[in-house]
C-alpha cells in the first residue's frame, strides 16, 4: 500500500495545481470576452468601409491603378507570423509557427524571407531557428490599439510599395468560436482587388470629393490597415479561446486525478486501521493463550 | 438627417442632427436635409453637428464620409475629443 503521507502530499499539490488552472481559465474568459467585443465594434466600421470601396471600385473598370495591388517576381517576401506571449494554450503557437516555417521552407524556399513576429512566442521560436526577423513589433500583444497596429500595418505597406519586399503573407489563426481556431495563411499584398469586385453594389450615384482617383487612393490603404488590425484581433481572440480550452481541460483532469489520489488515499488508511486492529488482536490473543 | 461616427474601435456617435461639417480635403462643408449622395475624404480637421441638445465637435485625422438618403455615415481613424 502507498504511503499515507506521500499520498497526502500529491493531492494538496494537485489541488493548488487545480486552483491555478481553474483561475487562468477565468482569466482567459474575462479577457476573451474583451476580445470578442473588439471584433464586434470594429465590425461596423470594416463593413461600411468595404460597401463604400465596392461602390466606388465597381464603376472604375480595370483602370484602378494602386501601388498595393502591384504584382512583381518574388524575391523578397514577408512573413507576419501572429502568436501569444504567453504559453499555456494548446496547439495554438506551433500551429501558427508551423505553418510559418513550412511557407518558409517550401513555398518561398527560393526567396529572401523575412518573418515579422507579432506576438513573443514567434518572436523567440523564430529567433532561435536562425531565420531573418524583424524584432521590431513583437511586443503588440501586451496591450492591443488600433493606434498601434495601425504603425505596423503602415510599416509593412511601405515597405512593399518601395520594393523592400515583394510579397507579404500573413499566418494566424481565425476566431471561429470559443474552441476552434482556424490557422489561416492568406496573401496580405499585393491585394487581391477582384475579391473586392465580387460582391453586391448598391445603385447609388454617388459625386466623389475631391475625385474618384483620390478616394481610391486614400481608401485602399485604410481597407489595408482595416484587414490587418482584423487579423490582429481574430488572433488576439483566438489566443484568449485556445487557453481557456486548454485550461478548463486541465482543471478536469486535475480533478480525475484529485479523484483517485482520494480513493487511494482513504484505500490505504483503511488498510493502516485493519493493520493495526489485526496487530492488537493477535495481541490480545497471544495474552490469552498464555 | 441620421449621423453615425464610427472609428475602428468605438462608435463615437449616432443619432439625429438637424447639420454636420465635415473637414473635406479641399475645404470644409456643410451637409443639410436632403444633401445629395456623396462620398468625400476627409483631412485633418473638426467635425461639427447640431443635435437637439446643442451642437457638438470632434477633431478627426482622415476618414471618409458618406452621404446618401439622409443618412451621414463617417468613418474616421481616429477621433480626438
Amino acid at each position: 500500500m502507498a504511503n499515507l503521507k506521500e499520498v497526502k502530499q500529491r493531492i494538496t499539490s494537485v489541488t493548488s495545481t487545480q486552483q491555478i488552472t481553474r483561475a487562468m481559465k477565468m482569466v482567459a474568459a474575462a479577457k476573451l470576452r474583451r476580445a470578442q467585443d473588439r471584433i464586434l465594434k470594429m465590425r461596423p466600421y470594416s463593413q461600411k468601409l468595404t460597401i463604400i470601396l465596392n461602390d466606388v471600385i465597381s464603376g472604375m473598370g480595370s483602370e484602378l491603378e494602386v501601388v498595393y495591388a502591384e504584382k512583381r517576381p518574388i524575391q523578397n517576401v514577408l512573413v507576419v507570423v501572429m502568436t501569444s506571449d504567453k504559453g499555456l494554450c494548446g496547439a495554438f503557437n506551433s500551429n501558427a509557427i508551423k505553418a510559418g516555417v513550412q511557407l518558409v521552407e517550401t513555398e518561398f524556399k527560393d526567396s529572401n524571407v523575412t518573418i515579422l513576429p507579432l506576438g513573443k512566442k514567434a518572436f523567440e521560436s523564430f529567433s532561435k531557428r536562425g531565420y531573418k526577423v524583424n524584432p521590431d513589433y513583437y511586443g503588440i500583444f501586451s496591450d492591443v490599439s488600433y493606434d498601434e497596429v495601425r504603425k505596423i500595418a503602415l510599416y509593412v505597406m511601405e515597405s512593399f510599395a518601395s520594393k523592400k519586399f515583394d510579397r507579404v503573407m500573413m499566418v494566424y489563426n481565425h476566431f471561429r468560436n470559443v474552441a476552434v481556431q482556424d490557422l489561416t495563411v492568406e496573401q496580405f499584398l499585393p491585394m487581391g482587388v477582384n475579391a473586392a469586385k465580387a460582391t453586391a453594389v448598391s445603385n447609388t450615384d454617388y459625386i466623389l470629393e475631391p475625385s474618384k482617383e483620390y478616394v481610391v487612393q486614400d481608401l485602399v490603404p485604410t481597407a489595408l490597415k482595416t484587414q490587418f488590425y482584423k487579423a490582429v484581433l481574430e488572433s488576439n481572440a483566438s489566443e484568449h479561446g485556445a487557453r481557456m480550452t486548454s485550461m478548463d481541460k486541465a482543471t478536469e483532469n486535475a480533478g480525475d486525478l484529485l479523484k483517485e489520489l482520494k480513493l487511494l488515499y482513504n484505500r490505504s488508511r483503511q488498510a493502516a486501521i485493519t493493520n493495526e486492529i489485526l496487530e492488537i488482536v493477535a495481541g490480545a490473543n497471544a495474552l490469552e493463550g498464555n | 438627417m441620421k449621423l453615425t461616427i464610427v472609428t475602428p474601435e468605438q462608435q463615437v456617435f449616432q443619432g439625429e442632427v438637424t447639420e454636420a461639417t465635415f473637414p473635406g480635403v479641399d475645404g470644409s462643408f456643410q451637409v443639410l436635409q436632403n444633401h445629395a449622395a456623396v462620398v468625400s475624404a476627409l483631412g485633418r480637421g473638426t467635425v461639427s453637428y447640431t443635435t437637439k441638445e446643442g451642437k457638438k465637435s470632434h477633431v478627426v485625422e482622415g476618414g471618409v464620409v458618406e452621404v446618401n438618403d439622409n443618412k451621414i455615415v463617417l468613418l474616421a481613424e481616429k477621433v480626438i475629443g
